[in-house]
């Protein structure tokens, strides 16, 4: 079916070597003079080959750029069911913010009195959070949800500590984020894995059973990682506190409930906040994320350094446990520098041109788009849970049974649609999860088109027409590729012809 | 003589004496794909009953290897770090994990022998 030309392109659609591949000796984009004679002072470490940098111009380099860049798919070009974990639609106010001079072109070593409006921003900033999660302190220093984990187990082991009952024990649920046992195994603590019960929620007898004065916390992410919202959460905080123990939540999903619910008045000791998901700003791949921990006051005083506070004489940062005047020992520093002022500029700047009306609209849109996809899917594909879901609603694989296909299958079939997959083979409670997130920015019409893709990827299936999807994707510019050969064997550097001989 | 016995995690140990071998069961391997790395643990290491132990990694996912029984890890299978896909091939013979010193082998009366693991498998279709 595909037809071969003779330079290996497909139309405008451009094969692209390595720029190693392109380059030749002599070529330069730029005209460097002749290097003076000097005296060789290296003794026998002198290089004795050419360094091997590719020689190419102003231009080649320019396309070879560009031409990748059109191989990438995005959030700007296209649906993507991967959702806020990876990356919801970012509004360009959100950039035309964080590249004002006042926050693109300042320095932290420079003095308080020069970066005032900056550090009004992070004040600003952490009293959005405060208020739409009804805390009284936040840390606003971690790097990203998994580190906010850790600052927030941190300073509950630290809270812990100062009212001399140090325990050892982490309750993690099944339904909770992968990262939430890593955070309690290296802050210290044991985990225990709290089983779920048949309706996808934690089960509370079960961790009823596991409570006892060991326990120091209890982590549950809610809405949870199968995209349903812990309805007995009042209960299982009321359990926790009456062990003794502290009420961790994840709030990477916070997304879901933001303005509808303050998650203070679910009993919730401390929570961490995915900025980067939740208020819309560029991450993944590397990107860089903003993990600010709310909590209450009894472990916000051991939050760690630096504070920002303003008082008579403006805004200042406080970078010594002597200058914050707490009762409570603050922790030292987790992070270099204050924080990730570039993701709160960007945070600030959706939270503030949404409003808490439009925060909690956004909420209900994506709630709202989630469920639109589970009634419309549910007869073609199979629900794992029971609606209706939060901002994310989760699949399994049943739908396919005696196809002779796979879940992968279904998502290689996508891509050649046009689509990019959802994620796969995650959350691990279900077999073969395809969890759908179409975020709170999607139109009727996208959703629609999706659904009507999705559903006749099904009918394919069950009518036995498997090779068209066994063999996808066909229409990409790469076919389907060896995944266990590149994680067995993988090719992490590459040799010039010369050499592999 | 040896016996070997599962858990509802999908291992088996085989029981000569006082040592135990550890692995998955192939339903285990076929549930999880294939398996591009499994991160085996230092002789020596103590290990309650049902804590982790090692961890293995298939294209799908990352998963935790429990202790089916309480006791000192004694030998690793150090020919899976340069093959791991003899967990996939061979997943009761050379694709096997670890052997262990038990500390109690009266323990294994709350596993399941191989009947019995045959009929908890049924139930999960």
């Amino acid at each position: 079916m595909s037809e071969t030309t003779l330079t290996g392109n497909r139309g405008l659609q451009q094969e692209e070597p390595l720029l190693f591949e392109q380059g030749h000796p002599g070529h330069s984009g730029v005209d460097l003079p002749e290097p003076e004679p000097v005296a060789e002072r290296l003794g026998g470490v002198k290089r004795q080959r050419d360094i091997g940098l590719p020689g190419l111009s102003e231009p080649q380099v320019v396309r070879h750029y560009t031409r990748l860049s059109h191989m990438n798919y995005a959030i700007d070009s296209g649906f993507y069911p991967l959702g806020s974990c990876t990356m919801k639609y970012n509004p360009r106010l959100n950039e035309k913010m964080a590249r004002l001079p006042g926050f693109a072109d300042i320095h932290p070593f420079q003095p308080e009195s020069t970066v005032q409006g900056a550090l009004e921003l992070v004040d600003l900033t952490a009293r959005w959070l405060k208020t739409l999660t009804g805390f009284d302190g936040v840390a606003m220093s971690p790097a990203a949800g998994a580190h906010g984990e850790l600052c927030g187990l941190m300073c509950i082991r630290a809270a812990l500590e100062a009212r001399g009952d140090a325990r050892k024990t982490v309750l993690v649920p099944e339904s909770a984020h992968g990262t939430n046992p890593a955070s309690a195994h290296f802050c210290g603590y044991k985990v225990r894995s709290i089983p779920a019960n048949a309706r996808g929620r934690v089960d509370l007898e079960a961790l009823k059973g596991a409570l006892d004065d060991s326990v120091a916390a209890l982590m549950l992410t809610n809405p949870n990682t199968c995209g349903l919202f812990e309805d007995e959460i009042l209960e299982i905080a009321q359990a926790a506190h009456d062990a003794g123990a502290l009420f961790y939540c994840d709030g990477a999903n916070f997304n879901a409930i933001m303005g509808r619910v303050r998650p203070a008045d679910l009993g919730i000791d401390c929570m961490h906040l995915n900025l980067h998901k939740t208020f819309s700003t560029p991450h993944g791949g590397g990107g860089p994320g903003s993990g600010p921990v709310v909590m209450t006051q009894e472990l916000a005083n051991h939050a760690p350094l630096p504070w920002v506070t303003e008082g008579a004489d403006g805004f200042r940062l406080l970078e010594h446990a002597g200058d914050t005047g707490s009762d409570g020992a603050p922790l030292g520093r987790i992070k270099g520098f204050h924080g990730q002022v570039g993701v709160f500029v960007r945070a600030l700047a959706y939270m503030m041109s949404l409003g808490r009306d439009g925060l909690e609209q956004a909420a209900e849109d994506a709630v709202l788009n989630a469920n639109y996809l589970l009634e419309g899917l549910k007869d073609d594909l199979s629900p794992s849970y029971e609606g209706p879901c939060m901002h994310e609603v989760l699949f399994d694989d049943r739908f396919l049974k005696d196809t002779g296909l796979t879940t992968l299958d279904i998502a290689k079939g996508l891509l050649d649609e046009g689509f990019h997959p959802m994620t796969m083979y995650f959350p691990l409670v279900v077999h073969g999860a395809m969890l759908t997130e179409p975020t709170e920015t999607e139109t009727r019409e996208t959703l629609d088109q999706f659904m009507e893709t999705v559903k006749g990827l099904a009918d394919r299936a069950r009518a036995g027409e498997t090779a068209a999807l066994s063999e996808a994707p066909r229409l990409t510019p790469r076919r389907r590729l060896d995944e266990t050969s590149a994680a067995r064997n993988p090719v992490l550097r590459w040799t010039p012809p010369e050499d592999q001989a | 003589m040896s016996t070997t016995y599962f858990t509802k995690e999908h291992e088996w140990v085989r029981v000569e004496g006082d040592e135990g071998t550890v692995g998955i069961t192939d339903y285990a391997q076929k549930a999880l794909g294939d398996v591009v790395f499994v991160d085996l643990p230092d002789a020596g290491t103590e290990v309650e009953t049902g804590g982790e132990i090692a961890t293995i990694e298939s294209v799908k996912a990352a998963s935790e290897i429990y202790a089916p029984l309480g006791g000192s890890v004694s030998a690793v299978n150090d020919a899976l770090n340069d093959a791991p896909e003899k967990v996939n091939e061979d997943p009761e013979g050379e694709g096997w994990i670890l052997k262990m010193t038990l500390s109690d082998t009266a323990e294994l009366d709350s596993l399941m022998d191989a009947d019995a693991y045959r009929a908890y498998l049924d139930t999960l279709e």
